[in-house]
């Protein structure tokens, strides 16, 4: 575990000293402040379309900086040749890769307290209220999907040459499975056989990551709690994609030559 | 004196991603064996099967047949790496960390102690003369620089055998003097150190006995004072061995 967490922290530290982090994070708070400083239409709801937009900038900054990340770690690794000395230690390809995901995951986390903490202060400035369990509740989720993400993209480093191709593979992935993945049943309907098998594997196959998506009007319009069996379930079911993606990555990572 | 490194009848070959190309062969049954203490200088053209000896002793490439081991212990178990130290032909490290956190890293893979940790750090930047560079990020090193944060890495944890890939590559005279001096100073201390290298001059210097291979076959091998008592330098048996021949002028 001391290796993995090393590993970790290195990820962190890399993501902590570029300043991709820095780029979005200021370009979600000057949008969101200018959004808020003005009152359009004298609609005094104004404050809920605030914070779908700072909602949907911040799950648009998170994959952003979860796939651009996690996307970079191996190849950089090998094109800059660090990757030899460091399995030239006695570290397994597996620790290696499951100290990437770790530390890209819980950069991911540190990222989304930031993100989340402006969003509290940002609501709360309008609205004078703090519902701490909402936002932990979609946070926790949030943080969740980043780690399905970020496996997938790891995985997908390892079969993809270049980080490019692997990011615009991961994003447009991530962003059919968030907009059309949970109506692949209804289109499936529609369709003739064996198409309509298909269409019905696929639905079943893909991680669906739209409701934990969706979990973004919970608290645009004050909806109640979900239930707390229900986040331990998706967590489950989130984690047991996690762990199917990571499997794959240590088998193809183990045949990979490394020079 | 134990043997530390050994490989034998290592055979690699390198499927060709063409349609019906014969495989490329790296290595032809290389036969090696390297003693405790010894500083054993590893030549051979561009090409010859260095590099992949390299690789094959660190488990970066599986061998097509024959055995390759360090410490009687076969190089596909990951312990098998827990003694030794390896510095690869020009590597970037890790940009963002400076040389103190770099070997820190390092050593947390190794799992030393949070005050042994600590000395060896700072001896270790002491011998590569980089205290006063430590706390800077190693983007702001130059490549002579960046060698010695590899050696040090190479030596955190305090191995008994050093692999060394080319080392001098792209250093100035200034830069490959230090190099050869930390060198030196392991020998004195015991240390094997197992070292490819295409600078002849520098091999006989250091080393106390040599392999030349070419197109992955063992050419010759022996001590640096017997291949050179046939011949007028190293360079002339470098040559004689690996079957060049000088083109009329």
């Amino acid at each position: 575990m001391r290796t993995i967490f090393a590993l970790a922290g290195v990820v962190i530290k890399e993501l902590y000293r570029r300043k991709d982090f820095y780029v979005l994070f200021i370009l979600t708070i000057v949008i969101c402040v200018v959004m808020a400083s003005v009152n359009i239409y004298n609609d005094n709801e104004i404050i809920r379309y605030i914070k779908a937009l700072c909602l949907l900038l911040i799950w648009i900054s998170s994959l952003v900086i979860a796939i651009t990340t996690t996307a970079r770690q191996i190849p950089a690794e090998r094109e800059q040749r660090t990757l030899l000395p460091l399995l030239a230690k006695p570290l397994t390809r597996t620790q290696l890769i499951f100290g990437k995901f770790l530390g890209c995951w819980l950069a991911c986390g540190l990222v989304l307290v930031c993100f989340y903490a402006f969003f509290g202060v940002l609501a709360a400035s309008r609205e004078h209220a703090w519902p701490l369990l909402h936002y932990f509740q979609a946070a926790f989720l949030h943080w969740m999907v980043l780690g399905v993400v970020i496996a997938m993209t790891l995985l997908g480093s390892l079969v993809f040459a270049a980080p490019s191709s692997n990011s615009t593979i991961c994003f447009v992935l991530v962003a059919m499975i968030l907009c059309v993945g949970r109506y692949l049943d209804e289109v499936a309907l529609k369709m003739h056989e064996p198409l309509r098998s298909l269409v019905y594997v696929l639905y079943f196959a893909i991680p669906h990551l739209e409701w934990a998506f969706g979990m973004r009007d919970l608290i645009v319009h004050d909806w109640p709690l979900i239930g707390w069996n229900f986040v331990g379930l998706a967590t489950l079911y989130l984690l047991a994609y996690v762990s199917i993606f990571l499997v794959a990555a240590c088998l193809v990572f183990r045949r990979k030559a490394v020079n | 004196m134990s043997v530390i490194l050994k490989t034998e009848k290592l055979r690699v070959e390198f499927k060709s991603r063409e349609f019906r190309q014969q495989p490329k062969v790296a290595l032809r049954g290389l036969d090696l064996e390297v003693g405790t203490g010894e500083i054993f200088g590893f030549l051979g053209p561009n090409g010859a099967g260095k590099t992949t000896t390299i690789n094959v002793l660190l488990g970066f490439v599986q061998p097509t047949s024959g055995a390759a081991a360090l410490f009687g212990i076969d190089v596909r178990q990951p312990i098998a790496r827990q003694r030794i130290g390896y510095l690869p032909e020009m590597t970037y490290y890790y940009k963002f960390l400076s040389a103190e956190e770099l070997l820190r890293f390092y050593t947390k893979i190794f799992g030393l102690s949070r005050s042994e940790t600590d000395k060896r750090i700072e001896n270790l930047l002491k011998l590569v003369e980089l205290e006063h560079a430590s706390k800077r990020q190693i983007k702001t090193y130059s490549k002579g620089m960046q060698q010695r944060v590899g050696l040090a890495q190479a030596l955190i944890n305090n191995p008994d055998l050093l692999i060394l890939d080319e080392p001098t590559s792209g250093l100035d005279p200034v830069g490959r003097m230090k190099v050869r001096e930390i060198i030196q100073r392991l020998k004195n201390e015991g240390k094997t150190v197992f070292f490819a290298s295409h600078e002849l001059g520098e091999v006989e210097t250091v080393c106390d006995r040599v392999a030349i291979i070419s197109e992955g076959e063992l050419k010759a091998i022996g001590r640096v004072s017997e291949i050179v008592a046939q011949h007028p330098s190293l360079e002339k048996a470098f040559l004689e061995v690996i079957g060049y021949k000088p083109q009329p002028a």
